[in-house]
């Protein structure tokens, strides 16, 4: 049977959400776990809403970067947490996708009256992240911890050379190229001939729309300071062409000979610290509660592409996801009042919508007849994203939808939003809300 | 928060110490706990005048589970059973002859009072007498009352109540306030009732059951001791502070199952967005508390507009804005509400580098006033709590010397606890606390300043 046909559910409702601010690696958030920001953010989400002592009917929430002693991630952060001990959690991954994720699992589970409450959160930390020894090391260290005489044991020791002591730490690139994703992104800013100048526009606007958002207020309900950090501590309101267009290009490994980088540290997201979370629920639930009902969450999808061998950009997967989404609906690109890119470099999100304007691209690569068309950049990124912000992989999902499902709510019913986020291992996830 | 010199004077080589060397003894004062009765002693109610209150009040303190005694006579021993508090029925006096009669009951009770004990006065307002005398008479109650204040020792308390004729359906809860543990930093005060429309069948352990509270300047200090003694009793608290201070108003929220609103209360949205929490979580709202207050300490002369202007803005001009827009708005504010404004006792007495803020305090006093009588209207009221040297973060952060001599110059030689202001705000908070209105009522401990 063709899945062209939603079966009949009801729609959960996004009553809320919190986060705390992000922080740049290695700074105000460096001795914090992904526990404790995701137990703060948890915590910051029940003062928000009255949840103290009140059971959820489940916890889902993510972390990309994990400790093996992070297993539990999420039911550890929810025993820590004010919530009733009663309330089950689990963990799931998905990149950079893993808090929209969330929220989708999260809202599915409300849709199919499975449960009525749920919280979908995100956290990651790059600061305080796991070291891993290299496979020969442990291999020994393994044997060493079987080993029954002191003889066997020496041995073991003895085979431990100086070379392998060193940590493998964690890098954002992926296994499979051994590029960078800053290093894909910037190949296909390069194939798409995305300039320097647009993306560094891009940049000063998410700066600015998020220094504009904080000044008025908007966050107040939104984010719960953490560690004496109150605004997130990448935004730049004084951020300026000027200052952007001094910056070096840092991902022009890949280009080909004599191709000029465009990508900078200024139109690129930091490596970040912090979580955020989303409280869900059943319309039912939230009158129930007293609590405002701000959005729906109507529909959802993930795609994936073959970086490796296809010929596809790393970051272009939620190119494919949108269409069959607004197909599904029944729904134009240019039916939407607000539009989030999340902003993983500041090409990505241009390179985006310039795919659903190509006619060629959208007939031959997205099957389309007429391309998706352009969108109105008015209705994009009204209150800044990653490029301000920062983007700690896990929690960016959680942070743009509460803070959609807030505008929405602000202009009124029957308003519509788009979200799309790109991931590791050329994913995407792409959903729409509608207030 | 612990005041180290009370603790250290109550200790065993403390006491021999402070005693050797004349200095203070600082009573542990009785503070309420739920479940504990009213008193831990009898009542004893004696009559100056014609005494139109006796039965009401033996009425009342009986329900409330204390046990009524008559008065002793004159030369009476100091032996027997210790009361746990002294109440005097002095409504119905007609001239100051009749006065005497105050001091031979007041006397010997007075001996036998246990520590924290209470003493509590009942009169007519001077302002309603028929002839000087009688006027005389009943403002003779002010200097009574405050010097009894200043005698009484081991933490009790003196403190009066002025009856019009017609409210007297209004002088049960300030009777059990000022009788219990409650009221143990406010020394010293005079009250007036008004006649109003008193509900009954509260709870006297949930007073507060099902209302819903605001409190501005929650995340901390006296704001988050308000917030949990409303909690304590039963409210469902919206604790209020600015974003910055959210962690801790979080912590605050969660801790008594309340909620976290992060809204700085000057902003020019503030009061809407205030009312439109209130109206979609909860439809509307029962009692409001403008505790949120700074200090930008500097003499006049060298003061900026800054400093002054930010002391108004947040202390007496948000409390203004906010309370405005609730009675605008028509049905936010449910039936009886109660708004309780924090002002200070410098507000009363000035104080040296802090003109913006005794006059943004003072201002609160006025305001309160003012309003009292459209509250009124409302079945609903209005009232201000002007604490004394209160035991804080911001007060432990003041240099010794000028600390310790600032908690001292009290009755109680003391500084109060957040925990007092709390519950005097709590009081006014009440349903049955209808006939108290306009008032500004000091948590000072009876503060020598600005008395
Ligand atoms: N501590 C004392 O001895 C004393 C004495 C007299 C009166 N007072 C009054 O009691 C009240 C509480 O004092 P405290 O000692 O607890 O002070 P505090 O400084 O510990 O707490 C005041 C709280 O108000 C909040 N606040 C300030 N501006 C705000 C704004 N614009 N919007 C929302 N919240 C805001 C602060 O963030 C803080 O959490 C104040 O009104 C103060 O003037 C205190």
């Amino acid at each position: 049977m063709a899945s062209n046909e939603k079966p009949a559910t009801r729609k959960a409702a996004i009553v809320g959400g919190n986060r705390i601010p992000f922080a740049r690696s290695n700074s105000t958030y460096a001795q914090a776990s992904n526990q404790d920001m995701l137990t703060a953010t948890i915590d910051g989400l029940v003062a928000r809403f009255g949840l103290a002592g009140k059971k959820v009917d489940e916890v889902v929430a993510g972390a990309v970067l994990k400790h093996a002693r992070d297993f539990n991630l999420t039911r550890e952060s929810v025993l820590g947490s004010k919530l009733d001990a009663s309330t089950p959690a689990y963990d799931v991954q998905q990149a950079c996708g893993t808090g929209l994720e969330a929220a989708i699992l999260v809202a599915n589970k409300i849709a199919l009256g499975q449960i009525e409450s749920g919280i979908a959160g995100g956290v990651d930390t790059t600061s305080d992240a796991p070291l891993a020894v290299g496979d020969d090391l442990r291999r020994i260290l393994i044997s060493l911890n079987s080993a029954k005489t002191v003889q066997d044991r020496l041995k073991a020791i003895a085979r431990i050379r100086p070379g392998m002591i060193a940590p493998e730490i964690p890098r954002n690139s992926e296994p499979r190229t051994g590029l960078a994703m800053g290093e894909h992104a910037q190949l296909t800013a390069h194939e798409w001939e995305i300039g320097r100048e647009e993306q560094d526009e891009l940049t000063v606007r998410s700066h600015q729309n998020m220094a504009a958002a904080y000044e008025r207020g908007f966050f107040d309900d939104l984010v719960t300071p953490f560690l004496g950090l109150a605004r997130d501590q990448n935004l730049r309101p004084d951020s300026s062409l000027e200052k952007l267009a001094k910056l070096k290009p840092v991902f022009d490994k890949a280009l080909p000979e004599g191709a000029e980088g465009t990508m900078t540290a200024g139109n690129s997201t930091p490596l970040t610290d912090g979580a955020s979370a989303v409280l869900l629920a059943s319309d039912e639930w939230a009158a129930e509660q007293g609590l405002p009902v701000l959005a729906h969450l109507v529909d959802a999808q993930t795609a994936a592409v073959d970086y490796v061998h296809g010929g596809e950009g790393l970051l272009m997967a939620p190119v494919y996801a949108v269409p069959k989404m607004l197909a599904r609906n029944g729904l134009s690109l240019q039916d939407f009042d607000f539009y989030e890119i999340h902003e993983a470099f500041a090409s990505t999100v241009l390179a985006t919508m310039k795919a659903w304007e190509d006619p060629a691209y959208c007939k031959e690569k997205l099957g389309l007849d007429a391309p998706l068309g352009s969108i109105d950049r008015s209705k994009l990124n009204v209150y800044g994203s990653s490029l301000a912000a920062g983007h700690p992989f896990a929690a960016t999902g959680g942070r743009i939808v509460a803070s959609l499902a807030k505008t929405l709510h602000a202009a009124g019913p029957g308003k519509r939003g788009l979200i799309s986020i790109c991931a590791a291992g050329g994913q995407g996830v792409v959903a729409i809300l509608e207030s | 928060m612990a005041d180290w010199y009370t603790n250290f004077a109550n200790s065993g080589f403390g006491t021999t110490l402070t005693k050797q060397l004349g200095l203070p003894r600082p009573a542990v004062l009785r503070r309420y706990e739920p479940g504990e009765p009213l008193l831990p002693g009898p009542v004893v109610i004696g009559s100056a005048g014609q005494g139109r209150l006796r039965d009401t009040v033996a009425a009342v303190l009986k329900d409330a589970g204390a046990t009524v005694v008559s008065p002793v006579a004159a030369d009476g021993s100091t032996d027997g059973e210790k009361f746990g508090a002294v109440v005097l029925d002095a409504t119905g006096l007609t001239s100051p002859g009749d006065l005497v009669s105050a001091h031979d009951f007041l006397a010997p009770a007075i001996k036998r009072l246990r520590a924290s004990g209470r003493v509590l006065i009942l009169a007519d307002p001077p302002q309603t007498a028929d002839s000087p005398a009688q006027a005389a008479a009943r403002q003779a109650i002010d200097g009574l009352v405050r010097s009894i204040g200043k005698e009484l020792l081991n933490g009790s308390t003196a403190n009066a109540v002025f009856v019009p004729e017609g409210a007297e359906a209004s002088v049960a809860s300030p009777l059990k306030f000022f009788l219990s543990g409650r009221s143990a930093y406010v020394d010293g005060q005079l009250l007036t009732l008004e006649p109003a429309e008193v509900p009954n069948g509260e709870d006297a352990a949930k007073p507060l059951a099902g209302k819903v509270a605001v409190v501005t300047g929650a995340a901390r200090g006296i704001g988050a001791a308000i917030a949990e003694v409303l909690a304590r009793d039963g409210a469902h608290v919206v604790a209020v502070d600015i974003p910055v201070a959210g962690d801790s108003l979080a912590k605050v929220a969660n801790e008594i199952g309340g909620t976290a609103l992060q809204l700085d209360i000057t902003a020019d949205d503030a009061p809407q967005r205030l009312i439109e929490h209130l109206r979609e979580r909860h439809g509307g709202v029962d009692v409001i508390v403008h505790n949120a207050g700074i200090t930008r300490d500097k003499l006049l002369v060298n003061m900026d507009a800054a400093r002054w202007n930010s002391v108004m803005a947040v202390n007496l001009q948000a409390q203004l804005d906010i309370t405005q827009a609730l009675l605008d708005d028509g049905d936010i504010l449910k039936p009886g509400a109660r708004i309780v404004c924090v002002s200070s006792q410098s507000g009363i007495a000035g104080n040296r580098g802090q003109t913006n803020y005794a006059a943004s305090k003072a201002g609160v006093i006025g305001m309160v006033r003012a309003w009292a009588p459209e509250f009124a209207e409302r079945d609903a009221t209005i009232n201000a709590v002007a604490p004394g040297f209160i035991i804080t973060e911001m007060t432990a952060k003041m240099p010794v010397g000028t600390r310790e001599v600032g908690s001292r110059i009290n009755s109680l030689q003391q500084g109060g606890l957040p925990v007092d202001v709390a519950e005097t705000i709590a009081w006014l908070s009440q349903p049955g606390s209808a006939g108290v209105n306009g008032q500004t009522v000091r948590v000072c401990g009876q503060s020598m300043l600005g008395a």
